[in-house]
């Protein structure tokens, strides 16, 4: 283990009897903790408020609510802080209770000095151990966000605000955007900035199993509740207890199956086919598609009441083609991917290939770009990916000539939107994603000009 | 180091036994800058002892000694053959004051007889001159040290103090460099 500081340590010290208090301060101190005294417990729970305290050091009889009184009151708040019972008038019961409820140790005064001494580094370890677990899985969670989406346009970046805002709540998500735009790496992004991080995210694709199977795959079923059902089996919604369910492409279920989920939703509880016993159904759920459900409603193909269910909270992923400021950024990451599961150097991209991912439309999106640079970076020999790499397709589908560097493009890109949006710059900074003094820089930058 | 400080070593309650105060102060001023005056005769700490416990409250020692305390004192080190102790805790080696005038130590389980084991006076001064660097580096505003072989290691045992060296390691010299 690493060494530590002790005074990133902070021992409160809570003992009616103030030469306790005193002496055991002068010894923590001379080790060179952070030492806070109190003298009863309500002394004790105003210095929860105003430290972070990490060890408590607890006499058992005191004038007032007593230590055994003050540890459940903490608890109530505070399951980390370690509680230590000091205690001149030891019991077995006393003890047994201490510690049955959440003590970590328990010692009558006076105490050896070696064994105080050990009592502390040992709760001072289980601290650090604390400590190191929580920043590895704050870095955990860090690299899975930030490490599969990538996008730094104004667009992709309201995106991922969204992502933040709805993540830690429970909210029914519903993702909508085009095939390819990478719906469900935002499910998956969702679910790890979650509280239900630490259990699994189950994706279904709904358009990809009949509607037979899709019931028992959703529902899961007992050994012989049809032909050919020879085992139990969990279904995704039994999966993902305490996790997220992705519901892919739910716009293709049909009207039986989307009766079947509401019913899900609404009562959070179902039965297996074949089945008597009623399971929780436990899960967030994460919808997408890639049609616009609202038409869907209106022509009756989907149902209403299922539609309000699963659109509590949306959001659309833009294409491809309106964000291809993070065409470049795409690419290199797709370049670096490849070559490495390819187990080769990853080779440069030209500026003429450059332009041509620049210009195309990107009809498939993010999941077209990607498979435009694996093939790129299979049949490259040279080391430098030119458009003859490029599948034919890609240079085929181009819009117009227009400049193709970034800054030509940000230049267009704003000149369209402060005209899209009436020149309200407050209005057309917020559709950017970027502040007003920004958005004043850019237009003085590109000379744009109001129209007369 | 630069200055020189005043210490000045009193024994309280007696004399302890087997120890040589001559002997002490040549070991302290070796290591530290310091010239020591030794005050023969023995204070009277009487007061601070708890009967029930038979053995003397180190808190109210260090305040009986701080009495002692003259205009130009600069340090108080106090050496006592009794058993300290402060209130929580079975027993202390010592108590000082951190950055401030007063230290104490007692030599009571400094003997090897209080463990059972043949005498040695050449372990009883070793293992005083070390209280003494230790409690002296409290009142120089040295906290215990964690992370190097050093006089300033904490210890709950008295093999702790045996394995520890009679000397500052370079951060807490550093430190002492600074204050002295």
């Amino acid at each position: 283990m690493t060494a530590f500081d002790p005074s990133d340590i902070t021992i409160m010290i809570v003992d009616d009897e103030p030469s306790v208090r005193q002496s055991l301060a002068a010894w923590f101190e001379d080790d060179g903790y952070s030492i806070v005294t109190a003298q009863n417990a309500a002394e004790a729970l105003q210095c929860m408020q105003e430290h972070s305290v990490d060890i408590i050091l607890l006499d058992i009889k005191m004038p007032g609510m007593d230590g055994l009184a003050l540890q459940d009151r903490i608890r109530e708040f505070n399951q980390q802080v370690i509680i230590i019972i000091i205690t001149a008038f030891a019991t077995v019961d006393t003890a047994v209770r201490a510690l049955k409820a959440g003590a970590f140790d328990y010692t009558t005064k006076p105490v050896d000095p070696d064994e105080l001494s050990h009592l502390v580094l040992n709760a001072v370890d289980k601290i650090r151990l604390q400590r190191e677990n929580l920043a590895l899985r704050e870095s955990i969670d860090h690299l899975q966000f930030v490490d599969d989406i990538i996008g730094e346009s104004g667009p992709m970046q309201q995106v991922l605000e969204l992502v933040k805002t709805v993540a830690p709540t429970d909210s029914t998500v519903l993702i909508l955007g085009e095939s390819g735009t990478g719906k469900e790496l935002i499910a998956r992004a969702i679910h790890m900035n979650s509280r239900r991080r630490y259990f699994p995210i189950i994706p279904v694709n709904c358009g990809a199993l009949p509607e037979s199977l899709l019931e028992s795959e959703l529902f899961g079923h007992e050994k012989g509740a049809f032909t050919g059902a020879q085992y139990r089996r969990k279904g995704k919604f039994e999966m993902a207890q305490g996790g997220s369910l992705f519901l892919d492409e739910i716009g293709t279920l049909s009207l039986k199956s989307q009766i079947d989920l509401l019913r899900v939703l609404e009562d959070r509880e179902f039965h297996r086919l074949g089945g008597e016993r009623t399971v929780k159904a436990d899960f967030r759920l994460i919808c997408a598609t890639n049609v616009d459900l609202e038409k869907e409603v209106k022509s009756a193909v989907f149902r209403e009441d299922l539609y309000y269910r699963v659109n509590v909270f949306t959001i659309t992923l833009p294409p491809l083609r309106e964000r291809r400021a993070d065409i470049p950024l795409l690419a290199s990451h797709f370049v670096e991917r490849h070559a490495r599961s390819m187990n080769r150097p990853a080779p440069e991209l030209s500026s003429e290939a450059m332009d041509v991912l620049l210009t195309h439309d990107w009809p498939g999106n993010v999941r077209e770009l990607e498979n435009a640079i694996e093939r790129a970076v299979v049949i490259n020999k040279t080391g430098i990916i030119t458009p003859d790499d490029l599948p034919v397709q890609v240079g085929r589908n181009s819009v117009p000539p227009r400049g193709s560097s970034l800054s030509e493009m940000e230049e267009e890109h704003i000149s369209h939107m402060l005209e899209e949006n009436n020149w309200n710059i407050s209005r057309t900074a917020e559709k950017l994603g970027i502040d007003r003094v920004t958005l004043y820089n850019k237009i003085e930058k590109y000379g744009l000009k109001r129209p007369e | 180091m630069s200055g020189v400080r005043e210490v000045t070593v009193i024994p309280l309650g007696t004399h302890p036994r087997d120890v040589s105060l001559e002997e002490l102060r040549s070991g302290i001023e070796q290591i530290l800058p310091v010239r020591i005056t030794i005050r023969p005769r023995p204070v009277d700490i009487d007061s601070a002892l708890d009967a029930s416990r038979k053995q003397y409250h180190s808190t109210s020692v260090l305040a009986l000694l701080l009495q002692q305390a003259e205009p130009h004192t600069e340090r108080l080190l106090g050496i006592t053959p009794y058993d300290l102790f402060v209130p929580v805790l079975t027993f202390v080696f010592g108590q000082a004051q951190l950055n401030n005038l007063a230290a104490v130590f007692s030599t009571f389980r400094l003997h090897n007889e209080f463990y059972g084991i043949p005498r040695s006076g050449e372990q009883l001064a070793a293992r005083c001159l070390k209280e003494a660097l230790h409690e002296l580096g409290h009142t120089f505003g040295l906290r215990h040290c964690i992370d190097h072989p050093c006089v300033m290691n904490s210890s709950t045992y008295v093999e702790d103090i045996d394995l520890k060296p009679a000397d500052f390691c370079l951060p807490c010299r550093e430190h002492l460099e600074i204050v002295l």
